[in-house]
């Protein structure tokens, strides 16, 4: 009897992600405990878990590893992302102390799911096999579905969540469709060899196929017209704190595996993803940011606004070459600072008793609450795109690439986008600041973690915009190891 | 190397995110630190007038720092002699409209000297950059405070006003922006070097054809719309009417030049077969502003609204000036450009002053002013008659250059916009009776208080300018003609095809080269 041949396990590369799963663990440990322990103890132990993987993570910067035969590669580009996803989700936490104590139940199963979606999503990031990237996405999605119905006792949230469900696992079932079509393309699921046995057949109809669906289910997760329909209703029912895991971690993930995929393993057919993505990202940033001009409620407005989002870092992935992944991967990053403190801002406002998402609870709220109106004023310029702030850099990267590879009619159709999106950013401006609230209007709960958690983003948003430099190179240079 | 300009440009705002420590309780306290912030940095752009050589056409003050070194963005800034008048012209004007919010301005106000001091950066940021992502930067970035202290302390239609002038502004400038990148990228593909720095940039110039007219395009649109070059200044009237006294002043003092400086410093070096293409069509829609903006002014009912048209007529006699390309149009605009932010700065302060006295603008309303209030009466007549363009007042030689220019270019041209100068007359005049000559028809009009001590010390600077220039405009044309000598040849030598200049064309006199700077000013004077 010939011994089982071990494969060596390497850990060290899997080990921010095990820090993460390990505190989900631990948290829902301490809430089986008998006497039940408060719930800011569960909420240090969930942040400490993602400090320490953001740690570990900046801690292997410089060191690409690959575990279990190539399954899982952490290089510069998947530290990045997880970077991004972790600080996200860290961001996520704070803002739910307080913000779950007031409107929902008290569980710890709430953070430990955060935890696991996170850990989904850095897998997700690290993904280099398609099957790894199957079950990143599922566990990611799945601890998202169960948190976006996290307030039972709201029909809205029940919707969302079964919504997001019912939809979400149908993409997935288009994705793995496509990874079944790939692997009987190329005999593997492996994405360096595919590319290696995609070379030179480009227009193979399986591998085409395969890709389609592929470009489907990834069109699902990162809210792409026309598979965006999920997302302003699952945003709006679902816990504010949740939508901006949503909106900042799972998009973030989703994107930088969708990049992964592209860029590594399908390069042969760039010609046929980039055409078909351009006409995506065109239609998306242009129905998000026309749909979201109509919207009064202020998640369906940064849902919309989220979906606009995608389509220019969608201008990103089609300019390729080694500007277009960089810009995106540093987008993600000014993004995830943005997004994560509009809707933290949302998640420290009531109204009598209810969550404030109407735009006209916030009329007059820079007489109320000066500084809060001029953080959610700050955020909602750099998702304008005003220097100096971090999403006009953001953005500036974006364009570049696309004018650099030739794309210059997409640029234009991106800067005119832009125009057309400042009016309904401007449009809550216009509120909080010239207008007087009718009646009572959205104030203040008072939150120390929520507070820290918007503090540094605003500080992210200012040094992104105006030292954005280091970070955009970082970046560009995380994308190297992918053009190999 | 030195600093100053950096101070210059930054003082206002680090001022201004000092002041958010001052309670908001202290009304007084926050009003004479504003104040005093701005002073000092005028005080601080003195030096950079007389350390200024008028006789180099190179960027002075220069300041040179890594930013963004693999984009080949740096924070670059100097100035030369177009953009020293226009920070000087800044410097002057803020302190003014700070002072100008004086009483009117009680709601918010720890936010609005803020918000004044932080758009003062912007606006000299602007000014001062050499870098085109700097620029760009700085560019939009002012928006901002613009739209807040229209749409925050502005008229009953505040709203509407401050985001037509955001969306308008911006849909032009990010255009640009996609121009700027392109510009970038051929540069660097051709040059090998990847630079926004706009001193390298315009030693390069991009190959005549599409790809230039399409840059020059997207960046004149950028322009044209902050001129407001007609037809793109519908948001420019909603804009004055609604903002308050200190936006009007800094609305059409400053930023209207950031059109004009826009194109003399981008357009005409980075574009110049396309400035000479396009220089007709330019030319056109200036006369046509000049001669639209007198027309509209005239059947104003509004005082302010008058004001907000006739700096479309004021401003396209800047663009006529521009695009003759010749010394005396460029030297006319240049110097009409800070005329125009002089005289128009001072309508719309004591516009500001008479409402708020009487808390109406209508022309209708008042009459017979001047028995009332002469001291107001007889600085009004000052700063009309500089506005009209009286000889004696700056307004005069501004526009005297400039149809100058414009007439070696085309007789007609001229002709038709010499109608403007004359139709400034009519309306100007015509309000300037209606508003104070006449018996008082309105009791309420009787006790209004004449000039305050404030006023006063608001009034005198300008008209001691608006004088000044009149007199003897050679204290600031000194120190412009040679980079505007330096532009015209460098926009000419630099237009691939040797084609005969539009100023050329149309010239009956074979004349060849220009004449020296010195004598500019000199030889039309009888």
């Amino acid at each position: 009897m010939t011994p089982l041949a071990m494969p060596p396990v390497a850990i060290g590369p899997l080990a921010p992600v095990l820090i993460v799963l390990g505190a989900a663990g631990l948290v829902l440990l301490l809430d089986l405990l008998p006497r039940p322990v408060g719930r800011e103890l569960i909420a240090t132990v969930a942040l400490a878990g993602l400090v320490g993987a953001l740690l570990a993570t900046l801690a292997r910067w410089g060191k690409p590893g690959r575990a279990f035969q190539d399954m899982l590669v952490l290089d510069d580009f998947a530290l990045f992302a997880n970077v991004v996803i972790c600080y996200a989700a860290a961001l996520v936490v704070m803002l739910s102390i307080d913000y779950l104590g007031r409107n929902g139940p008290e569980t710890g199963e709430y953070y430990a799911l955060v935890l696991f979606s996170t850990g989904g999503m850095m897998l997700l990031a690290a993904a280099g096999d398609l099957i790894v990237l199957f079950l990143a996405l599922e566990l990611m999605s799945l601890s998202l579905y169960v948190l976006a119905g996290l307030f039972k006792r709201e029909l809205a949230a029940s919707e969302a969540s079964m919504k997001y469900f019912i939809l979400g696992a149908f993409a997935t079932s288009f994705l793995l469709y496509g990874i079944a079509l790939i692997y009987g393309a190329t005999g593997t699921t492996n994405l360096d060899r595919i590319a290696a046995a995609a070379a030179g057949r480009a227009h193979d109809p399986l591998l085409v196929i395969g890709l389609g669906l592929l470009l489907v289910g990834f069109g699902f997760k990162i809210s792409s017209v026309p598979f965006h329909m999920w997302a302003p209703d699952v945003y709006q029912g679902a816990p504010t704190s949740v939508t901006a895991l949503i909106a900042t971690g799972s998009k973030a993930a989703a994107l930088a595996a969708l990049i992964r995929v592209l860029v590594t393993a399908l390069r042969g057919s760039q010609p046929d993803w980039a055409v078909l993505l351009w006409v995506v990202a065109a239609i998306t940033m242009t129905v998000g940011n026309v749909v979201a001009i109509a919207q009064s409620n202020l998640k369906r407005l940064l849902a919309y606004s989220s979906i606009a989002h995608v389509g220019y870092m969608l201008i990103g992935v089609v300019a390729g070459g080694s500007a277009g992944p960089g810009a995106v991967l540093f987008y993600l990053l000014t993004y995830a600072f943005t997004t994560a403190g509009a809707f933290g801002v949302l998640t420290l406002c009531e109204r009598a008793q209810a969550e404030a998402v109407e735009v006209g609870d916030y009329a007059g709220l820079a007489r109320r609450h000066p500084v809060l109106a001029a953080a959610l004023g700050l955020f909602l310029l750099s998702l304008v795109g005003i220097p100096p702030l971090a999403g006009f850099v953001g953005k500036f990267y974006l364009f570049a690439a696309a004018v650099r590879a030739g794309y210059l009619w997409l640029a234009v159709i991106g800067v005119v986008n832009s125009a057309l999106a400042a009016y309904y950013y401007l449009r809550v401006v216009v509120f909080m600041y010239m207008r007087e609230p009718e009646g009572a209007g959205a104030r203040l709960v008072p939150s120390f973690a929520g507070g820290l958690a918007l503090a540094i983003a605003l500080i992210g948003i200012v040094l992104l915009g105006v030292i954005p430099a280091p970070f955009a190179d970082l970046a560009q240079a995380a994308v190297a190891p992918l053009l190999r | 190397m030195t600093a100053l300009l950096s101070a210059v440009t930054f003082v206002p705002m680090l001022g201004g995110l000092a002041l958010v420590f001052v309670p908001r309780r202290r009304a007084g306290l926050l009003k004479t630190a504003a104040l005093l912030i701005a002073l000092l940095v005028f005080a601080l752009s003195l030096p950079l007038y007389f350390g200024f050589d008028g006789d180099s056409a190179d960027f002075q003050f220069e300041e040179q720092r890594v930013w963004m070194p693999t984009l080949g963005v740096s924070y670059h800034v100097g100035i030369d002699g177009i953009s020293l008048l226009l920070v000087l012209l800044t410097t002057f004007l803020t302190p003014l409209a700070l002072a100008s919010a004086w009483h009117a301005i009680e709601d918010r106000l720890k936010e609005f000297v803020i918000t004044v001091l932080v758009l003062e950066t912007g606006m000299l940021g602007v000014f001062v950059s050499l870098d085109l992502f700097l620029f760009y930067v700085f560019w939009e970035a002012m928006l901002i405070p613009m739209y807040f202290i229209i749409g925050v302390w502005g008229g009953a239609n505040r709203v509407y006003a401050a985001v037509k002038f955001v969306l308008y502004t911006l849909a032009g400038s990010l255009l640009m922006l996609v121009a700027i990148l392109a510009l970038y990228y051929r540069h660097g593909a051709a040059t090998g070097a990847y630079t926004f720095d706009l001193v390298t940039l315009a030693r390069w110039v991009v190959a005549p054809g599409l790809a230039q007219d399409l840059m020059f395009l997207a960046f004149a649109l950028a322009f044209a719309i902050k001129v407001p070059l007609f037809p793109f200044h519908t948001w420019l009237p909603d804009a004055h009417v609604e903002a308050p006294t200190a936006g009007s002043v800094i609305l059409a003092g400053v930023l209207l030049k950031m059109g004009t400086y826009g194109f003399l410093r981008f357009c005409l070096p980075l574009f110049p077969d396309a400035s000479l293409a396009f220089g007709p069509f330019v030319v056109a829609l200036a006369v046509v502003g000049i001669v639209y903006g007198a027309w509209v002014s005239t059947v104003q009912a509004d005082v302010k609204k008058l004001v907000a048209y006739s700096s479309v007529s004021h401003l396209g006699f800047v663009m006529l000036g521009i695009f003759t390309l010749t010394q005396q149009g460029l030297v006319g605009g240049v110097i009409q450009m800070v005329n125009h932010g002089l005289s128009t700065g001072a309508l719309f302060l004591m516009v500001g002053m008479i409402y708020e006295r009487r808390h109406t603008r209508l022309i209708a309303d008042f009459g017979g002013l001047w028995k009332v209030v002469p001291a107001f009466s007889a600085l009004f007549l000052i700063v009309v008659l500089s506005s009209l363009g009286l000889p004696g007042l700056n307004g005069f030689v501004g526009e005297f250059l400039i149809l100058v220019g414009a007439f070696g270019v085309s007789p007609w041209l001229a002709a038709v916009a010499t109608t403007g100068v004359i139709f400034a007359a009519v309306y100007l005049l015509w309000m300037y009776q209606r508003v104070i000559f006449g018996e008082i028809t309105h009791e309420e009009n009787r006790a209004l208080p004449d000039l305050s001590p404030r006023e006063w010390a608001m009034l005198v600077p300008v008209v001691v300018f608006i004088v000044w220039i009149g007199v003897y405009p050679m204290t600031f044309t000194g120190k412009t003609e040679a980079t505007l000598e330096a532009l015209i040849a460098q926009v000419q030598s630099k237009s691939a095809v040797p084609r005969v200049s539009l100023a050329e064309r149309g010239r009956g006199a074979p004349e060849s080269g220009h004449p020296p700077s010195a004598a500019v000013w000199r030889t039309p004077l009888p």
